[in-house]
């Protein structure tokens, strides 16, 4: 058996007893990314010496017995929007070319506590914002379950590099559905946790209200192991929580008796691809047969966040990405003529179509005279969008409905009509707008033979549940 | 005839706060240091990095609206203001517009025809400062110094209710011992750590409807805000009168042309496009950490100028200066606690001390000797030990290096000459030595004694205990 075939829990066991190295483990992915990396373009930076020189220094620490933590030596991929000491981190921005951060943003530091070895940074739309991994400015990533296909986005090159084996799990983050919704497409299991449960700490911000960072990896127990390391109260973020329940590892259980599951009616109407629906009951009927309590109801207000998500997320946007100036750091045009012309030049070089759009929406949304029709309005219509979760938590420990209406589109579909695209993100965005824990897992494929997943959403902290009941789920396919 | 206008004035007062650390990290707020020596990635505007509220902020911001009788908003938050500009890294300065931390407050001020008067305050919210341009003296380029970046401010803003720069001057100055009683600020408009924006408009005597306004910027000194409000007030007559129209823009006076010009107008004026920050949460200040605010509340200078009398009885004129600045009222009771001589304390800080604040061109709050050391010095002329001459020389010692007298005197030799042996055989030489003013003293010019006195005092190095000298001379002549 290949060494890539093992999870990360399970790689770490096997070089725990010796069975095999950090070293080892590296030299494997380092050659699976020399056969296929050309192919999915997985990555933006892979530092090779530098991986195995990480790879070397954690295996001697293992050795030593200093470095113990349940994913020591696992080689790791980072999304390119998480700040790296010393290693440039572009968030697949021209704008940031050159931008080579002086601290490591606190999830990575988990990650290295716990001795995973970063083996690069991996490929995502142009900060964060695209549904496909297209508008990154260093090309595009294909999707490894079949290559005319995207990937997915915007952590569509961490779910690539999970699919196509170039890495043991990866890191990315979420904003919309990023995660989520990339793990579909590829058919790896991804994790948004509730908001303030991983520092944003050196995650170059999209949406702050919104981003949270999460694991896309090969199975549940790697994605509890890895929730389980990088969950933590940090005083550098101030929306950083303080959890006490963090042990997810412990809702790796199998069973679902008398879990109360809901199907919100509104996920499974018009514009959902009838094999997606298919794969997603069946799972359903799994978890049903499993002892689950099955129940259909209606979420309502879904309809609404699609116009909320992007009114919050770009008026967030123009403001955090005002930092991009040329000023500092990063690109700055060639040829220009004082300081004002300096501005307009380095963004209009630097920033992609898809960003530009953005910032122009959010500034307007954040427009003297405009403000209260849109921002303010959107904020309100969070807030009843979050009661209606609420009030269907009062119900139920779990809702589950698709991660997205369709399996992954072909390459270039997708741009040319970016209503259609923000369209696609209508069953993951109201868990960032309610700051809502959600999970991917994959729970069969289309009839091209493209991956599915199955969304889990929970009330805020109830992590374990989803953990709980997608390990049950996984448990039973695993049987068949 | 002529028409006759008021001036509506209403200010805004920024003021940079006592922080040992920024508002949203732990850099240092330490003036000087080198360029960019006092940053972090969060004051730097770096990708990723995170605001963390400095909650002695809020304490201070808290404990000027208490002061200044403001309703505090116990939730309050923070907005972003959105604009381009290399001293402001993020490109948009975190402050508050929507829910600021203080607000509908007054402070009444004294008047020089002895009535008070009360100036409403509008709020008072927290904000970051910004950075520092430096542009090259030789080159066609500028840097950016990020060491103030981040230090936290307070801008009070008042309502419209001022008439004149008395009222001006009266309510800053008002504002300034609230504030340095606090030890929030240290309040040195020269220094910027105060700083005030006028706005100013003029209307006609006995209209209700406000006129257009214009707000001045860069007033460095009561003086400047004074000749700025005076220079402002009959601009904008004279437009009115010569039949133009007040714009309403932004000014920047030039203190040396005594003249301010228009820096932007109304409708170059940008969409700041605030909105709330969500990288912070909302400030909740809860019961019991606004009263233990309220407790901590110092004794203000009416409160202080009672007990003063009570306690001191020194005259009330020195009450007044006394408690008109913190550090000299703190310098008072520390001194006075220690040698219990009230009377004799004020008049080494009213005369001496004020005298050479005021040659030196320094404040009160730059005085840096020790009470110890005053005490002791009052104690040496108490005992006789040195003459009044002798303890003004050594006062600008203390003054200069806080040293110690008791110790100065003794290495010096400076203890006063009371031995009358000595002085009468001096007094006998001068006046063997000085017959013409001998003489004159005889003839009933009695001036001429002040000459021999002064030679006796010279040939003893000012030493000698001037009661003696005079009675000897007295008798010798």
């Amino acid at each position: 058996m290949s060494l890539l075939e093992l999870t990360a829990v399970e790689l770490a066991k096997e070089i725990k007893a010796g069975k095999t190295t950090a070293v080892e483990a590296m030299k494997a992915v380092l050659e699976q990314i020399e056969k296929t990396e050309e192919t999915y373009h997985c990555y933006i930076t892979i530092d090779k010496e530098k991986a195995m020189q990480a790879a070397k220094e954690a295996q001697e620490k293992i050795e030593a017995g200093t470095l113990t933590g349940p994913l020591a030596g696992v080689p790791v991929a980072i999304k390119d929007n998480l700040c790296t000491k010393g290693v440039v981190t572009t968030c697949a921005s021209k704008i940031l070319e050159n931008f080579v951060p002086q601290y490591d943003a606190e999830a990575v530091v988990k990650l290295q506590e716990a001795g995973a070895v970063m083996i690069g940074k991996t490929n995502m739309d142009e900060f964060a914002m695209g549904s496909t991994t297209e508008t990154s400015a260093y090309g595009v990533t294909k999707n490894p379950r079949n290559p005319e296909h995207v990937p997915g986005g915007s952590s569509g090159g961490s779910a690539a590099a999970v699919a196509a084996d170039e890495c043991f799990f990866a890191l990315g983050s979420d904003t919309g559905g990023s995660i989520r919704q990339p793990a579909s497409y590829c058919g790896v299991v991804g994790m948004k946790p509730t908001y303030g449960t991983v520092s944003r700490y050196g995650l170059v911000a999209y949406g702050s209200s919104l981003d949270q960072i999460g694991p896309l990896c090969k199975d549940v127990t790697d994605c509890a192991t890895i929730m389980e390391v990088i969950a933590s109260h940090d005083l550098k973020d101030s929306t950083s929580v303080e959890r006490k329940d963090t042990d997810f590892t412990s809702a790796l259980v199998d069973d679902v008796k008398g879990m109360r599951i809901g199907i919100p009616k509104d996920y499974f109407g018009e514009g959902l691809d009838p094999d997606v629906k298919a794969s997603v009951l069946n799972a359903v009927e799994v978890l049903k047969a499993k002892g689950a309590i099955v129940e259909e109801f209606d979420l309502s207000l879904v309809e609404y966040a699609i116009p909320t998500y992007y009114t919050i997320a770009a008026a967030e946007a123009s403001s955090n990405l005002e930092r991009f100036d040329g000023v500092k750091y990063g690109y700055r045009a060639k040829d220009y003529e004082g300081l004002h012309n300096m501005y307009k030049k380095t963004r209009s070089e630097g920033f992609g179509p898809e960003v530009k759009r953005r910032i122009m929406l959010g500034s307007f949304v954040l427009s003297s005279g405009y403000y209260d029709a849109y921002y303010l309005k959107a904020l309100r219509v969070k807030a009843l969008i979050k009661k209606a979760f609420d009030e269907a938590f009062a119900k139920y420990d779990v809702i589950i409905g698709p991660a997205a209406p369709t399996t992954a589109p072909k390459l270039g579909s997708s741009l040319s009509d970016p209503i259609k695209m923000y369209l696609s993100d209508i069953y993951t965005i109201s868990v960032n707008l309610a700051g809502l824990p959600g999970m991917t897992v994959p729970c069969g494929t289309d009839k091209n033979g493209l991956p599915v997943g199955m969304q889990l959403i929970g009330n805020c902290f109830e992590e374990k549940k989803l953990i709980q009941t997608a390990y049950t789920y996984e448990q039973s396919r695993k049987e068949n | 005839m002529a028409k006759e206008y008021e001036t509506v004035i209403g200010l805004e007062v920024h003021v940079e706060l006592a922080t040992k650390t920024k508002i949203f990290c732990g850099c240092s707020t330490a003036f000087g240091g080198s360029p960019n020596s006092h940053t972090c990635p969060v004051c730097t505007g770096m990708p990723g990095s995170l605001p963390v509220l400095n909650k002695q902020v809020v304490e201070y911001a808290a404990a000027v609206g208490l002061a200044t009788n403001c309703t505090i908003t116990q939730n309050c938050k923070f907005d972003r203001k959105n604009y381009f500009y290399p001293d402001n890294p993020q490109n948009y300065q975190i402050s508050q517009l929507y829910l600021p931390i203080c607000r509908n407050g007054h402070v009444d001020i004294e008047l020089e025809d002895g009535t008070t008067k009360q100036i409403r305050i509008h709020e008072i919210h927290m904000e970051e400062d910004a950075g520092k341009l430096v542009h090259d003296e030789w080159d066609d380029v500028s840097y950016v110094d990020y060491n103030r970046s981040g230090v936290p401010l307070i801008e009070i803003v008042s309502e419209p209710d001022m008439r004149s720069a008395e009222e001006v001057i009266a309510y800053l100055d008002k504002l300034r011992l609230i504030i340095q009683y606090l030890g929030a600020s240290d309040c040195k408009l020269q220094e910027g750590s105060m700083r005030a924006d006028v706005n100013l408009s003029v209307r006609e005597a006995g209209s209700e409807a406000f006129g257009t306004r214009t707000e001045t910027k860069n007033l460095n000194s009561f003086s400047a805000i004074a000749r700025a409000i005076e220079a402002e007030k009959n601009r904008q007559i004279d437009l009115i009168e010569s039949g133009e129209a007040v714009v309403q823009e932004t000014r920047r006076w030039d203190d040396n042309k005594e003249y301010s010009y228009a820096m932007r107008s109304k409708e170059d004026a940008q969409d700041y496009r605030y909105f709330p920050d969500p990288d912070l949460v909302p400030v909740h200040i809860s019961d019991a950490w606004l009263e233990e605010i309220r407790s901590r509340q110092p004794e203000f200078k009416t409160e202080k100028m009672a007990r003063y009398k009570e306690e001191f009885g020194i005259p009330d004129y020195d009450i007044g200066i006394l408690t008109d600045s913190k550090k000299l009222a703190d310098l008072f009771e520390a001194t006075t606690a220690i040698c219990s001589q009230p009377k004799k304390v004020s008049n080494w800080l009213m005369g001496e001390t004020m005298r050479i604040l005021k040659e030196k061109e320094m404040e009160p709050e730059d005085i840096t000797f020790s009470p110890e050391n005053l005490a002791k010095l009052i104690g040496l002329v108490e005992a006789g030990t040195i003459n009044g001459s002798v303890a003004k020389e050594i006062f600008e010692k203390i003054f200069d290096e806080d040293i110690n007298p008791e110790q100065y005197v003794e290495e010096h030799g400076l203890k006063q000459v009371n031995d009358e042996g000595a002085l009468r055989a001096t007094i006998e030489e001068v006046i063997a030595a000085n017959p013409q003013s001998v003489e004159d003293y005889r003839n009933g010019k009695e001036k001429a004694i002040g000459f021999l006195v002064g030679q006796t005092m010279k040939a003893m190095k000012g030493k000698a205990n001037p009661g003696m000298v005079n009675q000897i001379l007295k008798e010798l002549l």
